[in-house]
């Protein structure tokens, strides 16, 4: 076991230096001459060679590399130009705000989730069944930003229930305060994220149920109501874990149409309000979101290594 | 390894392509013919209700799509602003868009580009993923390692995060959009046909063509890539939706392609300006037409792959 989780942390260091080298590269492709880029087409060939100088870039290609990483260990994302502010700290004014809106969402999907899921799996093949299959399928099939946008016709501009922007405010505390402008961001989220894992749910939830075990409990007059919650349910869940760990890129990739939708204030908008121009902010951002994906992974895969007593390693 | 027990690709709008079945092949099957396995999995595919209603909605729509515009002839060249914002009537079946175009009209001719770079960057992406995983299995060893933990790494960022970032550097145009979706689409079939040429390489008739001298390029392209056919197609027919749905999140993000080129995506994304206007016209059918796609794409997938897993064949 402790020899699978430092095999699998090995691995997931490499990754991460790859998706630095990415990144890295993605910097160098981009057109033009940074310092022109930062400093107008104006600029005197004595600042732009003072700025070559300060930012490393008349140094060898190997050794800028070796800053960057230099710079990413000290916790220097980048520097946003445009905004007057290092990456690290616009990202951490709106990283516990987008963790609200993406924690939110994946709490009410998976609350949502697997109880549907079991009703399928246990109503298999019956008209209830078929009908959120169908719902599911449509579901995963809508474009994220067109489902906002149907939620904010439907419960802000016709039924004026709700807000149709998200709260704004500098913390976390200001956005509850005004909680009904994050239900439909929250829910636009968690719907596609709902057809997923019901999905998974179902499936997982059948498979178990087809096992000896269940077979046994049965045949040892176990109730019916033990058996699905304690027999069957608990081991679906395993896979679950897993897949949420799993499904976060996807949610964080949610969490940009939402927020640009909705004008919510977290690193999606952010994101893509520096999608025009901005190109350390992107880079910054994107090296964060790969990093919260290889740690999710990591924990999905460590995680089922612990829950599930079969498998070792 | 506990990361293949999630399902594949995870795709962009949350869909967790539960591509893991897929990798179940023909296991003893020698002693059938080629055709005999083409028949049944056809007529597994055709007794499944959701082919048969994916493949009638795809006929439907690439029907609409490029025929429908030489029945019901628009102008989609000229702007008209004094047509603009038109609702529904006879002369307009689905009213006129905020620059004076018909909207039924538009809804075909963009359907085209839509259905087009989709399938363009699906296939790219599909034949791509194939030959860098049947290369990277075959090749094994140090290159194997070296080419999946760029895999690994690709996968970890966020597609729209890529998307995005790819589109902010490179301004697509259309050629290069295509090229841009595949490049976020291919990890998930190099990884999945990666899986199937592992434990391809190791069967005898795979051996044998070692021992006769036969070179790598010989396995991937006559041996690995045939055998592993199913787990591509169910496969491609996901990246072709995700493709489409990319294609309109980018639109809508501002991202997409230029207004010379009209994609459903784009409909949509000027359909949003017009909300509070309650131009209900401009936002519904572009949308309804994205999802009619994308479901269509994905219910061939799902059966696809249920007809080429042999448990569930009648034999």
């Amino acid at each position: 076991m402790t020899g699978y989780i430092i095999r699998r942390l090995l691995q997931s260091v490499a990754v991460l230096l790859l998706v630095t080298l990415i990144m890295f590269a993605l910097f160098h492709m981009l057109p033009g001459n940074p310092a022109r880029a930062e400093l107008g087409v104006k600029a005197q060939p004595a600042a732009i060679a003072a700025f070559d100088k300060m930012q490393g870039l008349d140094k060898p290609v190997w050794y800028q590399y070796y800053l960057y990483l230099d710079h990413l260990a000290h916790g220097n994302l980048g520097f946003s130009y445009i905004q007057n502010a290092s990456v690290a700290l616009l990202f951490a004014q709106r990283f516990p705000k987008s963790i609200l809106l993406v924690g939110l969402a994946t709490l009410v999907a998976v609350v949502i989730a697997i109880p549907l899921g079991v009703m399928q799996a246990v109503r298999r093949n019956k008209p209830e069944d078929y009908f959120f299959t169908g719902t599911s399928f449509v579901f995963y099939s809508f474009p994220t930003f067109w489902l906002g946008i149907i939620l904010i016709e439907i419960f802000s501009i016709q039924a004026h229930w709700l807000p149709p922007e998200a709260p704004e405010g500098t913390n976390v505390a200001q956005i509850l305060a005004n909680w009904k402008g994050l239900v439909l961001p929250v829910l636009t989220l968690a719907l596609v994220s709902i057809a997923a894992y019901s999905r998974y749910m179902r499936s997982s939830m059948i498979e178990s149920l087809a096992q000896d075990y269940i077979r046994t409990a049965r045949a040892k007059g176990v109730g019916r109501r033990a058996i699905l919650l304690r027999h069957a349910l608990r081991n679906s869940l395993i896979p679950m874990a897993t897949l949420i760990g799993l499904s976060l890129p996807s949610v964080l990739s949610g969490a940009v149409i939402t927020e640009s939708v909705f004008n919510y204030p977290g690193i999606g908008l952010l994101f893509w309000q520096s999608a025009q121009s901005d190109v350390p902010v992107l880079l910054g951002l994107t090296l964060v979101a790969a990093v919260g994906v290889i740690v999710g992974n990591l924990v999905a895969d460590v995680l089922y290594a612990v829950l599930d007593p079969r498998i070792r390693y | 390894m506990a990361a293949q027990v999630a399902p594949g690709a995870p795709s962009l709008m949350g869909i967790a392509t539960p591509a893991a079945g897929a990798t179940e092949q023909y296991e003893g099957g020698e002693a059938r013919t080629s055709g005999s396995v083409l028949k049944l999995t056809l007529r597994t595919f055709i007794e499944n209700k959701l082919a048969v209603a994916g493949l009638a909605i795809l006929v439907f729509l690439v029907l609409f799509c490029f025929v429908g515009p030489h029945i019901y002839v628009t102008n989609q060249r000229t702007l008209n602003p004094a047509n603009s914002n038109y609702a529904p009537s006879g002369a307009h079946l689905l009213g006129t868009d905020s620059e004076g175009f018909d909207v039924l009209g538009r809804l075909m001719v963009a359907g085209q580009s839509s259905i087009e770079i989709g399938l363009a960057a699906g296939f790219t992406a599909a034949i791509f993923g194939t030959l860098y995983g049947a290369v990277s299995a075959v090749a094994g060893g140090v290159v194997d390692a070296v080419l999946m933990r760029l895999v690994d790494a690709l996968y970890s960022l966020p597609a729209l995060f890529l998307l995005i970032l790819l589109s902010a550097i490179f301004a697509p145009n259309l050629p290069l959009m295509i090229l841009v979706l595949a490049f976020i689409a291919w990890l998930g079939p190099a990884r999945l046909v990666r899986g199937e040429a592992l434990t391809l390489r190791t069967r005898e008739y795979v051996q044998a063509v070692k021992v006769a001298g036969g070179t790598q390029g010989r396995i991937v392209v006559r041996h690995i890539v045939p055998n592993a056919i199913g787990t591509i197609m169910v496969n491609t027919s996901f990246l072709i939706a995700d493709a489409i749905l990319a294609l309109a999140a980018l639109s809508y993000l501002g991202l997409g392609l230029p207004d010379t080129t009209p994609t459903w995506g784009g409909m949509l994304s000027n359909g949003t300006n017009v909300i509070f206007d309650g131009y209900w016209w401009q936002l519904y059918p572009a949308g309804i037409a994205i999802v009619l796609t994308v479901v269509a794409f994905n219910f061939i997938g799902d059966a696809l792959r249920d007809s080429l897993d042999v448990r569930l064949q009648k034999r």
